[in-house]
């Protein structure tokens, strides 16, 4: 039999038919399939390269996250110190305003004080001319009466402003 | 215990109606009907009827020119238009006028034929139906299930642990023949496996079919080859005096050139031929014991068809198993012939 010849009539229609198969397979089979796979394959790549990338940037977003985080600490102790800086300063500005305010106060009530004194003793200096005017109106129509009396007085006051003239002297 | 079997035996012998096996199996036509080529497709007997497929018989003949025509006319070794079964060799031939006898060329369609367009159909709208779910969906998005993911696992398996590790760098170029021939003897193994039609041809336990497929492989080796591979075998890295005055390592080089795809040739085919031969031989006890006794026959039977299904399973591996190796040896071969010299 021929089970280990070749037979003509087979081998010619398997050539054939093996042709066709493999031509379209080749065209329309395999390719399709394994250039696909390939192409998944290569996104699966991709998309993993891509994941990592995305972590990495995350990590850094997070540490530029903490950075600006402390930087805005940062910023806040500052803008904090400087606002207590400029509250010490208002105060002590409103201080200086208010000691000076207080200050002018204080003189122009002294003035006042000085002149309502000036004037107080120049009433008081009226009231008192008057009044020795009036006891010594009085004084001097009691003694008047009195000769003797009276010279022995004009003498004393004549000495008293004579030594007062000469101690000045 | 021994009573209960002796009643199932008996049981069984029943069952079994006398002279079902009686008459005498013709073990080389029984074998060789299966096993061979035949211008006819005997399907099955009913009534002592044959229920065939007749094929068309395409002859050249020096004589008489072209003949095309039915076998159903060569039936039961009848004779048409001078053509007849050689009833030693299996194979149309003329007897012309003056009684020589002659052999045309000879190019029927032939059971194996046909099981192969079958096949061929079967494998053709299997990978383009796959193939077509790839046109049809958008793989970065989404990875196919059913019958495309089972295609693209055996793919895969394929490119990646046989023709990529082995064909080596421009593995693309070869993976879709390689793809092919895996594919080809895989479903043409399963598909003779199957014990009806339209399965059962022995089609890869044929040696013209693995003498094609090994000769595609050889060309695909030899014209492909590069630089480095010829200056191997013409010229390889041996001491001197084995290559000259006599072309020792040359000579073996150029056999070896040859005997790689005969072995690719030989393996396949007397793999699948033996798995079909014992599958025959363990079914053909059934009906070889009909003569020893009903009894006999019964037990036997039961044991035939324990071994036979463990020889079925056994030749689902060997189907994948060979086509496994083809691929895996083409591969080798192809990469030994693309291998770049190294330093």
């Amino acid at each position: 039999m021929s089970l280990i010849t070749p037979d003509f009539g087979l081998l010619f229609w398997m050539t054939l038919i093996f042709a066709v198969v493999f031509f379209i397979l080749a065209k329309f089979g395999f390719p399709v399939i394994t250039d696909m796979i390939q192409a998944r394959a290569d996104r699966i790549d991709q998309s993993i390269r891509l994941a990592k990338e995305a972590e990495a940037e995350l990590a850094s977003l997070k540490e530029r996250q903490q950075q600006i985080l402390d930087d805005a600490q940062r910023e806040q102790v500052l803008i904090q110190m400087e606002g207590v800086r400029l509250k010490d300063e208002m105060i002590a500005k409103a201080r200086a305003a208010a000691e000076e305010e207080s200050a002018r106060i204080i003189e122009k009530a002294r003035r006042q004080i000085a002149a309502e004194r000036d004037e107080a003793i120049r009433q008081i200096r009226t009231t008192v001319a008057g009044l020795s005017i009036g006891i010594a109106e009085k004084v001097l129509r009691k003694n008047l009466d009195n000769i003797d009396a009276q010279t022995e007085y004009v003498d004393r006051l004549v000495n008293e402003i004579k030594s007062s003239s000469s101690e000045s002297n | 215990m021994k009573g209960l079997i002796k009643l199932i035996v008996a049981m069984l012998a029943a069952l079994i109606p006398v002279g079902l096996g009686a008459q005498d199996l013709d073990m080389h036509e029984y074998l060789f009907g299966h096993i061979g080529d035949s211008y006819e497709w005997h399907i099955t007997t009913v009534n002592s009827k044959p229920v065939s497929i007749y094929l068309p018989v395409i002859l050249h003949s020096k004589h008489s020119g072209w003949h095309c025509f039915s076998s159903r006319h060569i039936a039961e070794g009848e004779s048409y238009q001078g053509f007849a079964i050689d009833p030693e060799k299996g194979k149309l031939v003329e007897t012309l006028s003056d009684g020589t006898i002659y052999r045309p060329l000879d190019i029927s369609v032939t059971k194996n034929v046909l099981g192969l367009l079958i096949n061929s159909i079967l494998l053709l709208v299997l990978v383009l139906s796959a193939a077509r779910w790839y046109r049809k969906h958008d793989a970065m998005q989404e990875a196919p299930r059913g019958f495309a993911g089972a295609m693209e696992m055996m793919v895969c398996m394929i490119e990646d642990d046989v023709i990529k590790d082995c064909v080596g760098a421009d593995y693309r170029r070869y993976s879709p023949y390689l793809l092919s021939v895996f594919f080809f003897i895989f479903i043409n193994n399963l598909m003779g496996i199957v014990p009806f039609f339209p399965g059962g041809a022995n089609i890869t336990g044929n040696i013209a079919i693995t003498m094609t497929l090994a000769l595609c492989t050889f060309i695909a080796v030899n014209v492909f080859g590069n630089k480095h591979y010829w200056k191997d075998i013409l010229w390889p890295d041996v001491p001197v005096y084995l290559k000259v005055p006599i072309p020792l390592m040359p000579l073996i080089e150029i056999i070896g050139m040859f005997t790689k795809p005969f072995s690719l040739m030989v393996r396949l085919f007397a793999n699948i031929l033996a798995g079909h031969i014992m599958l025959l031989g363990v079914v053909a006890v059934v009906f070889l014991t009909a003569k020893l006794g009903t009894a006999l026959n019964a037990g036997l039977s039961v044991i035939a068809v324990f071994f036979g299904v463990f020889m079925d399973v056994l030749e689902l591996l060997v189907a994948f198993l060979q086509a496994y190796v083809f691929t895996m040896l083409s591969s080798v071969f192809i990469g030994l012939s693309r291998q770049q010299p190294q330093e």
